[in-house]
């Protein structure tokens, strides 16, 4: 059975009043780069969406649709003429793929665009429905809770059923509500910070701290893929790589011990509002759950805090680590996040970190040495890429 | 020239070519290594192989690169059966597979291992049945080629594949050397396990090839060393020959066959209208590019030598064993007597064959066939 078009559901964006084109329009636009297929037309109306395949695979669709942010789900369609037999025929290869060999019950919800087609809504329903019980075994009628339903769409130009409604990653499109800073690590936490706020519709900037020759290569090539997975839910992401060796080792030698940790958190805060202000972001994203380390406790996140007014958002402030895990899962970054490369954060720790640092403390150490010039520098040597990056090389060649 | 000997070889593709040249060039390190370009090329190579596994329809570390079709098939039988030996020493093949499967079980056989042959039926198709009954409680492996290189007759992998479900002990390997991109061969809805693939039947390069691997079944490599590939394959990665094998693979499955397949069929029925040639391609179960024949009386060889003064390139049976005398084991288990089986040419066509070409073919076939006959005659 070959569909012919995608149906796609606006989730949350359907609330919304004078300023829905302008979801819809960055949704087309996501789903559009992420198909990456001429063959695709996208058509934006205004309470759904159609992809016209043209010949396209719908199980390649599938999985890429699965991760726009936006979508509240999708389903495949096929189209026939208005000959009864056919949509019969139709309706039946799609209730025994939406079955898939178990029990099932279903009910058919017919729409009758075009009023010339002879038969009303309700003998549609019976003829579709009563041909497909005949025809099918295990199968009976539930219209208050079926397991699928059966939509019948007959317009005067053709037919359209289906059978399947796939759940989409809800939320609303990905740049549809600014742009923020996402701290990203290379740990766990942070790409799944920076894909609930994508979720939301935030467009990501991604900052990451570099100690070469600490840190290798390999862990910031882990940091790349990690922006690179952010990338699958829709909109680019620009990756600023900081080169931090020289603050760390700074710090190291300015600050006691079991203070580096805070003055090191409040640079990179520092620095980050500064790539900030030059993107034109809005906030600072982190990864941050309360009291999972010590830099992570409300007394570290005040003294942290302190050295900017800009919103600092902490979409998993209440989570769990494992529900945390959980996402990271599903979302493609959890294997990527447990590889084994040192990051900053991890070689410079001290063996007893302060939990609970007083902000009048930290400003004191730190007041001794003028950092601006070194953070001056290190955003002056950022490096910047765009991701998905030098993929495109390399696609070309395969 | 024209070339219809794609079943030896392809004529790599011009941008296959081009890939690998790039690649060697820009990704050149070596993907184990630590540093970035490194790296780099490791990205590359998981890149190729990501490419790979999604024309398949399975996941990336399913896919092995190695050196060619008999890496392959050598890999998949011997690692498989000395990896899962202690469940039981049988295996059941056929009769007709390339010497690269055919050979591996022999050397089985030399190490205790019982292997079954099954015999085509006439046509030079497999029944299923006739594998059903050559399984026992020891079978640990079936293997089975996909479309027969010599014959182009392609063999029922699906229904074998559904009647191996009833046997879980049972991996199932299938050489798809000659059928990949070119029949349609569904890995999961198939059951099978081990698959292997060459890249220069895919106007792709020598040296390049894979074998899928689904991902729960387990091992023993062929060669020792640095653990490469996941530790089945070790040796350097060959990141430009996984990248130029990579693009072969997209485009042969981009490539329509229906061409091919009509211009096969118009050879096919030029021929059948010849009282003096016998056709040994079962052609409503054969692939679209292959077609043997014999010219009785004319040796395969003499036809083979004759075409080729007429610019057209064909082969005798396969080319692994066309520098031997002997006549198609593959013919002879289909009846084929061996006289007529020694007469036996092939003719394989790629998607960049056109019908002129085939024209130009039967055009001079009916020109060199009365002469050479002739002269068999004189000398009897």
């Amino acid at each position: 059975m070959k569909y012919d078009r995608v149906l796609i559901r606006y989730g949350e964006m359907s609330t919304k009043g004078r300023n829905r084109s302008k979801f819809t329009n960055k949704m087309k636009t996501n789903i559009k780069r992420l198909l990456k297929d001429d063959r695709i037309q996208v058509e934006a109306q205004r309470d759904r969406m159609f992809l016209y395949l043209n010949g396209a695979s719908f199980d390649d669709v599938k999985e890429k649709l699965m991760h726009v942010s936006g979508i509240q789900s999708f389903s495949p369609v096929v189209k026939t003429t208005q000959d009864l037999d056919e949509m019969k025929e139709a309706a039946l290869s799609l209730v025994e793929k939406a079955m898939n060999g178990k029990p099932a019950s279903f009910k058919v919800n017919t729409r009758r665009a075009d009023k010339q087609f002879p038969l009303d809504t309700h003998e549609l329903n019976h003829e579709i429905g009563g041909h497909v019980l005949r025809e099918t075994n295990d199968l009976t009628v539930d219209v208050r809770h079926p397991d699928f339903i059966l939509t019948v769409e007959v317009r005067a130009e053709a037919v359209y059923l289906s059978s399947e409604t796939i759940p989409g990653a809800g939320g609303m499109p990905a740049g549809a509500a600014g742009k923020a800073i996402l701290l990203l690590s290379g740990g766990l936490d942070s790409p799944v910070a920076g894909y609930m706020m994508m979720k939301r519709g935030v467009e990501i900037e991604a900052v990451h701290f570099f100690s070469p020759p600490y840190t290798s290569d390999r862990a910031k090539q882990k940091v790349i893929d990690l922006a690179n997975v952010l990338t699958t839910y829709g909109g680019n992401v620009r990756l600023h790589i900081v080169p931090f060796t020289h603050i760390q080792e700074t710090i190291h030698k300015q600050v006691p011990e079991n203070y580096t940790m805070t003055s090191t958190r409040r640079i990179m805060m520092r620095i980050a509002d500064r790539i900030r202000e030059q993107t034109g972001a809005l906030a600072i994203v982190t990864g941050e759950s309360l009291g999972q380390v010590a830099s992570q406790t409300m007394e570290s996140m005040a003294a942290i805090n302190d050295v900017t007014n800009t919103p600092v958002l902490r979409p998993l402030i209440a989570t769990d680590k494992l529900d945390i895990m959980n996402i990271a899962r599903k979302i493609g970054t959890h294997d990527i996040s447990i590889l084994p490369f040192e990051d900053c954060c991890t070689i410079f720790t001290p063996a007893a970190p302060k939990t609970k640092p007083k902000t009048e403390k930290v400003q004191f150490f730190e007041s001794f040495l003028d950092f601006d010039p070194l953070i001056d520098e290190a955003v002056r040597s950022t490096e910047t890429i765009l991701l998905p990056n030098n993929e495109s090389e390399m696609d070309d060649l395969l | 020239m024209i070339y219809f000997d794609n079943s030896a070889t392809t004529m790599p593709d011009q941008s296959v070519l081009d890939t690998f040249i790039k690649a060697s060039t820009r990704f050149f390190a070596n993907p184990s290594s630590l540093h970035y370009p490194g790296m780099e090329a490791e990205r590359f190579l998981e890149k190729a192989r990501g490419q790979i596994a999604a024309l398949c329809r399975v996941s990336a570390q399913e896919i092995i690169f190695t050196s060619g079709g008999t890496e392959s098939n050598n890999l998949a039988i011997k690692g498989a059966a000395h990896f899962y030996k202690s469940r039981g020493q049988h295996i059941v093949t056929t009769a007709i597979e390339h010497p690269s499967v055919f050979e591996a079980c022999r050397d089985l056989e030399k190490e205790g291992f019982q292997v079954t042959y099954v015999k085509p039926k006439a046509n030079g198709v497999i029944d299923i049945a006739d594998i059903k009954r050559a399984m026992t409680n020891e079978t640990i492996l079936v293997s089975v080629m996909h479309v027969n290189n010599e014959t182009g007759a392609v063999q029922p992998i699906e229904g074998i594949g559904q009647m191996l479900q009833h046997y879980p002990q049972t991996l199932f390997h299938v050489d798809a050397v000659q059928g990949f991109g070119k029949v349609p061969l569904d890995l999961n809805k198939s059951g099978i396990h081990l698959m292997s693939v060459s890249g220069h039947k895919l106007h792709g390069l020598n040296g390049t090839g894979f074998l899928y691997k689904q991902s729960n079944v387990q091992l023993a490599p062929l060669l020792s060393g640095g653990g490469q590939e996941s530790g089945f394959r070790s040796g350097t990665e060959h990141t430009a020959g996984a990248a130029s094998l990579a693009k072969a693979a997209r485009l042969v499955m981009e490539t329509n066959m229906d061409p091919v397949k009509r211009i096969t069929r118009w050879i096919y029925d030029e021929l059948a209208a010849r009282s003096n040639i016998v056709i040994h391609t079962p052609i409503g179960e054969a692939a679209p590019h292959i077609l043997n024949v014999s010219l009785p009386g004319i040796k395969g060889e003499v036809l083979v030598h004759a075409l080729e003064q007429e610019g057209i390139i064909v082969s005798t049976t396969s080319a692994c064993s066309s520098k031997q005398t002997k006549p198609s084991r593959t013919l002879q288990l289909m009846n084929v007597n061996s006289d007529l089986a020694a007469s036996a040419i092939r003719i394989s066509l790629s998607s960049r064959n056109t019908l002129q070409e085939a024209e130009q073919f039967i055009e001079a076939l009916d020109r060199i066939t009365p002469a050479l006959a002739k002269k068999r005659n004189e000398r009897t």
